[in-house]
């Protein structure tokens, strides 16, 4: 079976839609920076904020707003109640920020449970996670750092393999790729945590197995087709790559879909974030990448080659 | 590469890794017990549920506590050896001594060269400063450190947990894991507190508006609700700052039974020194009260009726039985040498590691089905090669992971899955580029060499990358991320052995052996 497939030399001419494709990418990322301006910074999970997340199994479906009105009640404010998963699974997380006269307790447990018993005889809690505000911080700056480290390497090692524009051209993709998930984490309301940073991190290792495909067949075809312009080698790289993109990315892409459905509630944002990237990523490879190393080799043309405007 | 030595290679790894994979197959099989088998990949806390802290030792207040004690002795030995001082000082990280105008005294002589730690001394007029010598303050927190390590494992020991690991981390960070725990707050009771005893004699005609601030000093019992675990009051007490005895003589400590109202107390006994010293400042105090103050609270403050001789003690409060028996724990472990600070926990509840265990299982299974089939439905005989490649991936990650003792955590089973998803790339990769050759060529041998060989070049570039992502995220130390970073670098090397050296071995015996070759099924 094949799809797919061209003859030789004959390509689609992808770098004509550049500019609706500059056009998507930054309605992407400008809805995403909007949506973080607009919610005043991204939602961060407690690994990031500090705090208390309590994650509990009730036998009979929870009455949110019973709940809260419950813990409010008992004096306990600034508690956030959402259900957790699937409806079916009559699972609550209680976050309490940092300093909740429950979340420092050493009797947490005991209490939630004295609270919680007499109307709710049957619960199971499942999950605790106190972070506090220094590990918070901490986490932060390593999320930051890891990120950059990241980044620093693929630039580097990207340079010494290809070109510094190559490089740029990758880096300028991997950050579009970023910004793109991390808005779209924003937008949807969901909470920004470690595993999610981890995701990110995935994802820039995935975008850049596409981006550093379509490049090494770049490479090659410079030097096959000396005549073709640099636009039409490009076209035809990744015409000649595209099948091979479009499987990765699909088997790929069915096993984050087995993790986003079947993996279970932990680590649904995660395997969600990979989604999110690795869509995004394949899409970067062939509209980011590309056109900013057409764009760079235009404006810094290498040595020994006429400028393309002359 | 002759055919026979790259089948050797083949062989042995498979081997080795078949080998180094069983122990974690039979330790997972029903009926067994894991912990009885080596060698196998561990659950992480939060698939096989437990506990997991990370804690802080606040060693710099375990040198202010050392100060403050040598200001203490320093003061008796200055009053015994009758010189005119005016007061000691204590300041951060050093003692100021004051002489009344015209006095002098060298405290480098002895008998004020026997402290506990060393000071550098520098004399200025009436003033003497006494600051910590620079390795001493150092050697102080370090030892704190170590010494706090000591008592909590023994304070764990009494959890009962058959694996708990404490593990000293960065300067002042220790990391404990309970695997299998139980019953959280108890954990929690028994590691936080400090666990310092003190005795100090109470001044019963001073108020808490009425004391001597520099000789006397006001500490509370609460009195907490136990329903309700509300606190109702404060009690204050106007103590004297000398601190008579502190909980380090202590041999055993036990929890009894008051036979007048049933309520339980802890009951103390001295070793000989302990005894000696608790002898002689009840036989001084008689007819005062003695308060027995733990972390700065006061437990109770009984009336001293005669000298205390049998090298025993009590202290009863409004204790459930519990908290006596977390108390005697604690006392019997010995107090830690500063105070702590919980700076992350993770709990995970043995059924919800289950449920996780069995989650990420399945993702993995329906993604690697899945990812099996398209394979062969897409790429024939050449995605069976993939596909058995990709099997063979799996057990050589899952045998590395056992070879190095490593722990599999629910974001490292996620690590696997998608580890699954793109590895098959690099086949990918091979395939379509033997395709393109077939376009190019008649003979199919060439295809898959020239296939091979220009699509070699590409899996390492995009591999090598992807590494450096992986490699960014170890820098997170411990915890489930670390996990994902492990099993995607490993996966990821595995993948290109896989890719390269074991789908390149099927073509060969199947396809290059033969004289005549004409068609490829790929």
């Amino acid at each position: 079976m094949q799809f797919l497939n061209f003859k030789e030399g004959q390509f689609i001419d992808f770098l004509s839609f550049k500019r609706l494709a500059a056009v998507f990418s930054a309605i992407l990322i400008l809805g995403g920076v909007a949506s973080i301006v607009a919610h005043q910074g991204l939602k961060y999970g407690i690994d990031f904020r500090g705090g208390t997340n309590v994650q509990i199994q009730f036998s009979t479906a929870p009455d949110l707003d019973q709940l809260r009105q419950f813990f409010a009640e008992k004096g306990m404010k600034n508690v956030i109640l959402q259900t957790f998963g699937d409806a079916a699974d009559k699972e609550i997380l209680l976050g309490l920020p940092t300093g909740s006269p429950l979340g420092t307790g050493e009797q947490l447990t005991s209490e939630l449970r004295k609270i919680l018993l007499p109307q709710h005889p049957k619960l199971e809690i499942r999950r605790i996670e106190t972070i506090g505000p220094k590990v918070g911080d901490e986490l932060k700056i390593s999320a930051v750092q890891a990120i950059l480290i990241a980044l620093g390497l693929v630039l580097l090692y990207i340079t010494i393999r290809f070109q510094w524009r190559q490089g740029v051209s990758a880096i300028v993709a991997l950050v579009h790729d970023v910004l793109v998930v991390i808005g779209m984490f924003s937008i949807l309301d969901k909470e920004f945590s470690l595993t999610v940073v981890a995701a990110l991190l995935t994802v820039v290792g995935y975008s850049l197995n596409d981006t550093i495909v379509v490049f090494d067949r770049i490479r090659e075809n410079q030097g096959k087709y000396r005549k073709k312009s640099f636009e039409e080698t490009i076209n035809l790289s990744i015409t000649e790559t595209l099948s091979r993109t479009l499987i990765t990315s699909g088997t790929t892409l069915l096993v984050v879909l087995a993790l986003f459905l079947l993996g279970g509630e932990i680590i649904h944002d995660f395997a969600f974030a990979l989604l999110v990237g690795v869509l995004i990523g394949t899409y970067s490879s062939i509209y980011v990448a590309s056109p900013v190393a057409v764009f760079l080799t235009k404006l810094a043309p290498p040595a020994g080659t006429a400028p393309a405007t002359t | 590469m002759d055919i026979k030595f790259k089948g050797g290679i083949i062989l042995i790894v498979l081997i080795a890794a078949l080998y180094y994979a069983f122990p974690t197959y039979r330790a997972y099989q029903p009926g067994v017990d894991p912990q009885t088998v080596e060698d196998k990949v561990n659950l992480g806390l939060d698939l096989q549920g437990g506990m997991y802290l990370d804690i802080e030792i606040k060693a710099e207040e375990a040198v202010k506590e050392i100060i403050r004690r040598t200001a203490v002795e320093l003061e008796d030995l200055l009053i015994d050896e009758q010189v005119d001082f005016v007061e000691v000082r204590q300041t951060a990280g050093s003692l100021i001594v004051e002489m009344e105008a015209g006095k002098k005294v060298n405290l480098e002589l002895p008998p004020y060269d026997r402290f506990l730690v060393q000071f550098d001394q520098q004399p200025e007029g009436e003033l003497t400063y006494l600051s910590l010598k620079a390795d001493e303050a150092n050697r102080i927190r370090e030892s704190a450190v170590s010494q706090a390590l000591e008592v909590l494992r023994n304070r764990i020991d009494s959890l009962g947990i058959s694996e708990p690991s404490l593990q000293k981390q960065g300067a002042n960070n220790i990391v404990i894991q309970l695997p299998g725990l139980k019953d959280r707050d108890r954990a929690i009771e028994l590691i936080g507190p400090q666990a310092v005893l003190q005795f100090q004699i109470v001044n019963s005609n001073a108020t808490p508006n009425t004391y001597n601030r520099l000789t006397e000093v006001v500490k509370y019992q609460e009195v907490w609700d136990k329903t309700t675990n509300k606190l109702i009051s404060k009690r204050p007490y106007v103590l004297e700052k000398k601190i008579l005895m502190t909980g380090e003589f202590i041999r055993d400590a036990r929890v009894r039974i008051d036979s007048r109202d049933n309520s339980p107390y802890v009951a103390l006994s001295f070793d000989s020194i302990g005894a000696d010293l608790f002898a002689k400042i009840t036989r001084r105090n008689v007819g005062r009260n003695m308060a027995i103050v733990l972390d700065d609270k006061v437990q109770s403050a009984p009336v001293i009726r005669e000298a205390i001789t049998g090298g025993e003690a009590s202290i009863s409060g409004q204790f459930t039985v519990e908290e006596a028996d977390t108390l005697k724990i604690v006392l019997r472990s010995g107090s830690l040498p500063a105070p702590i600070e919980i700076r992350e926990e993770r709990t995970v509840g043995a059924s919800l590691g289950e449920d996780s265990v069995e989650q990420g299982l399945n993702s993995l299974m329906i993604g690697s089905v899945l990812v099996l089939i398209f394979m062969i439905f897409y790429y024939r005989l050449a995605g069976v090669f993939a596909a058995v490649a990709l099997i063979f991936n799996v057990i050589l990650i899952i045998s590395i992971l056992g070879a190095f003792g490593a722990t599999l955590t629910l974001p490292g089973m996620a690590g696997i899955v998608l580890t699954i998803g793109m590895a098959v790339d690099a086949n990918v990769l091979i395939f379509q580029r033997i395709r393109e050759e077939l376009k190019r060529t008649e003979n199919p041998r060439a295809a898959i060499q020239e296939g091979f060989g220009k699509a070699f070049r590409t899996i390492l570039d995009a591999n090598i990358t992807t590494l450096f992502a992986a490699l960014a995220l170890l820098q997170f130390g411990t915890g489930p991320i670390k996990g994902f970073a492990v099993t995607l670098s490993i996966g990821i090397i595995a993948s290109m052995f896989t890719a390269i050296v074991v789908t390149r071995f099927f073509f060969d015996i199947v396809y290059l052996r033969k004289t005549k070759l004409h068609k490829l099924s790929i």
